[in-house]
């Protein structure tokens, strides 16, 4: 292995890029990090397969942040919004990031897919569409959606029923179906089926264990409270079960001011037929757990306890909510759900599965995952040197995978890289390293 | 989202006969070591007379090696006399409520001891509905097994009512009968 002033001696050849740090990926997470990398006078380059918050471009129309404007920001930066507790579209939310990336000036290589990602001298080889790199440190920010989850029992389906991920949905009048299966009843799915039942189409949702949540508590918006109760700062080393808490599927809410929940009650008054979680597909029909009651129930008493929690918190801190503790009605669950239903004779001509999304680290070819292929990783910090993760499920803190919980995750994981970087390279980084972009700014 | 709490194991106070820190080694060294993880569970079952079978449960595998119960745990089953059988033992359907009755409230006592609720007496009531006309073949369209199961259980405990409620939730989730009966299972049945 040779050593950084050698390295630095003998001219790299043209087509391999030599920096300190690659972030994978311009979401809101590896903008974040740019914006810190630059603060530490990190020379860095961040590599985006598409545009900058190209999962944004690339979602249903209707789709709109689960946080409230005022909640909305990133290190230096907030939404300037005449109506801080609206909900940005998904374009806003394009516009949002893009703005974010020319005003730091992120040093983004755009329509750069990275092919593979190996250790390779001190540091990370990245052999990518446009050429390859070299880095001491490596970030992955692609993010906690890229891939769409679908389960095995997908396979077994007809091929006369279309089947479709949230991932390819855009909008009903694109899912040629009059009756739809949607499995899945996290934010997604609920918002999906809501969708759905709004454009006239029948809906059965298929639900598993989910997460009931109001939009508004006592008169103020759900994330008021999170905020100021501190749950979503709660970190990743304070709970039980991490691994279960990063696990818990996202709540049932949506972003809209709309008064109500968003739960399987509201559903089943527009008409949808609630089954169990989906176990499997054979013979043309599809097969449901007996166990939505408990589900339920599970998921009236979390709720439950969560408001309690908020009660108690507001009556310790003397912080009067404007409207009195109120309790929602326990989900109602028919007395016989379906456990079995025939594909053709439901007349149920697309499935959306709604089953959650994973992170694409297919081209990552270092020794760091755990036998159920999960990164192994102690709060971003991954088991492997100088790399680095953002934005997955309570990585650091409850907020991690919201767009203002970047904040906090890139400050303390960028001190973490850049002393990564001091040890490693000694004095060698200063020289010709003040937060040079290796490219221009993400000019549009 | 429940504001992060960790109970210390040292200020449980609640007995209820679970070794739960043995629970929690196992699950803390089974987590190393999956291969332990994977058992294989046993029955042998002869025939006697008319509908009277007797299931023997002797031994299992387990954490890598075989293993075997203290005793050969001897279960008769027989059908009532109203089926013209001589009622020698419980029907096998009521073996499987007697499977997840004895499953929840295993899993309750466990719960109960993690959460350190004392817990002073459960009984779990259960009925299942069964329409003969499937097993008898009157009607193609009725189903051979239950058509529902109901389980009410009366729980006397330490705790608040929502604490009962919860703890019998939870025994539900981490329930294997529970999963048995309420999810598909493969099944193959060959002959010798």
């Amino acid at each position: 292995m040779s050593s950084d002033s050698q390295r630095r001696a003998t001219p790299t050849p043209a087509a391999v890029r030599t920096v300190d740090a690659i972030v994978v990926g311009a979401g809101h997470a590896g903008l974040a990090m740019s914006h810190a990398l630059s603060g530490h006078g990190i020379d860095h380059v961040v590599i985006e397969r598409g545009e900058v918050a190209s999962a944004w471009r690339e979602r249903w129309d209707s789709l709109r942040l689960l946080t409230p404007n005022w909640q909305t920001r990133l290190p230096s930066y907030a939404h300037e919004s005449h109506d801080p507790d609206g909900f940005m579209t998904r374009h806003e939310v394009v516009a949002f990031l893009d703005h974010y990336a020319r005003r730091i000036s992120a040093p983004v290589s755009t329509g750069t897919e990275v092919f593979a990602a190996s250790r390779e001298g001190d540091g990370y080889r990245l052999t990518t569409s446009r050429g390859r790199f070299q880095c001491r440190a490596l970030v992955l920010a692609s993010g906690a959606h890229a891939l769409p989850h679908v389960p095995g029992a997908a396979a077994a389906l007809p091929a006369s029923v279309a089947s479709v991920t949230a991932h390819d949905y855009r909008r009903p009048e694109r899912l040629d179906a009059r009756h739809v299966l949607v499995v899945g009843a996290s934010a997604t799915g609920v918002q999906l089926a809501h969708e759905l039942l709004r454009a006239g189409r029948q809906v059965t949702l298929s639900v598993g264990e989910h997460v009931r949540m109001p939009r508004h508590y006592r008169g103020l918006d759900i994330q008021r409270w999170l905020h100021a109760a501190g749950v979503l700062d709660q970190r990743y080393d304070q709970v039980d079960d991490i691994v279960r808490a990063r696990h818990v599927p996202s709540p049932q809410l949506a972003g809209t001011a709309a008064p109500g929940l968003l739960d399987l009650n509201a559903l089943r008054d527009l008409g949808a037929r609630i089954a169990g979680r989906l176990v499997g597909v054979a013979d043309g029909k599809v097969h449901f757990s007996g166990a939505l009651r408990n589900h339920c129930v599970m998921a009236d008493l979390k709720l439950n306890r969560l408001l309690d929690a908020l009660d108690r918190w507001a009556l310790e801190h003397g912080c009067p909510a404007p409207l009195e503790p109120e309790r929602f009605a326990p989900t109602q669950v028919d007395a016989s759900p379906p456990l079995a239903l025939d594909l053709g004779k439901e007349r149920i001509d697309a499935v959306l599965w709604a089953t959650g999304s994973r992170p694409d680290f297919g081209f990552l070819r270092v020794p760091c995952f755990d036998r159920q292929g999960r990164l192994r990783h102690d709060g971003g910090v991954v088991d492997a040197p100088g790399l680095y993760a953002l934005g997955l499920p309570f990585l650091r803190r409850r907020k991690s995978t919201f767009i203002h919980g970047a904040e906090d995750d890139v400050r303390d994981l960028s001190v973490h890289l850049a002393r990564f970087l001091d040890r490693v390279s000694g004095a060698s980084r200063a020289v010709g390293a003040v937060g040079e972009p290796l490219m221009g700014p993400a000019a549009r | 989202m429940q504001p992060a709490k960790k109970i210390v194991r040292s200020e449980i106070k609640a007995n209820n006969g679970v070794d739960v820190d043995a629970l929690l080694g196992a699950r803390q060294a089974l987590t190393e070591q999956p291969a332990g993880a994977a058992f294989k569970w046993r029955a042998t079952c002869t025939w006697v007379n008319g509908t009277h079978a007797r299931t023997s449960v002797h031994k299992f595998f387990g954490l890598g090696t075989e293993q075997a119960h203290k005793k050969d745990f001897i279960l008769d089953a027989d059908h009532p006399e109203i089926f013209a059988s001589e009622d020698n033992g419980p029907t096998p359907v009521e073996y499987v409520l007697a499977g997840l009755a004895s499953c929840l409230t295993a899993g309750i006592a466990t719960v109960a001891q993690h959460r350190n609720i004392q817990l002073r007496s459960v009984k779990a009531t259960l009925e299942a509905g069964m329409d003969l006309q499937g097993i008898l073949g009157i009607d193609p369209e009725v189903r051979n097994g239950f058509d529902g199961i109901k389980v009410t259980f009366d729980v006397d405990a330490d705790a608040s009512r929502e604490d009962i409620v919860a703890l019998v939730a939870q025994s539900q989730k981490r329930s294997a009968v529970f999963d048995v009966v309420t999810n598909p299972t493969n099944v193959s049945v060959d002959v010798r």
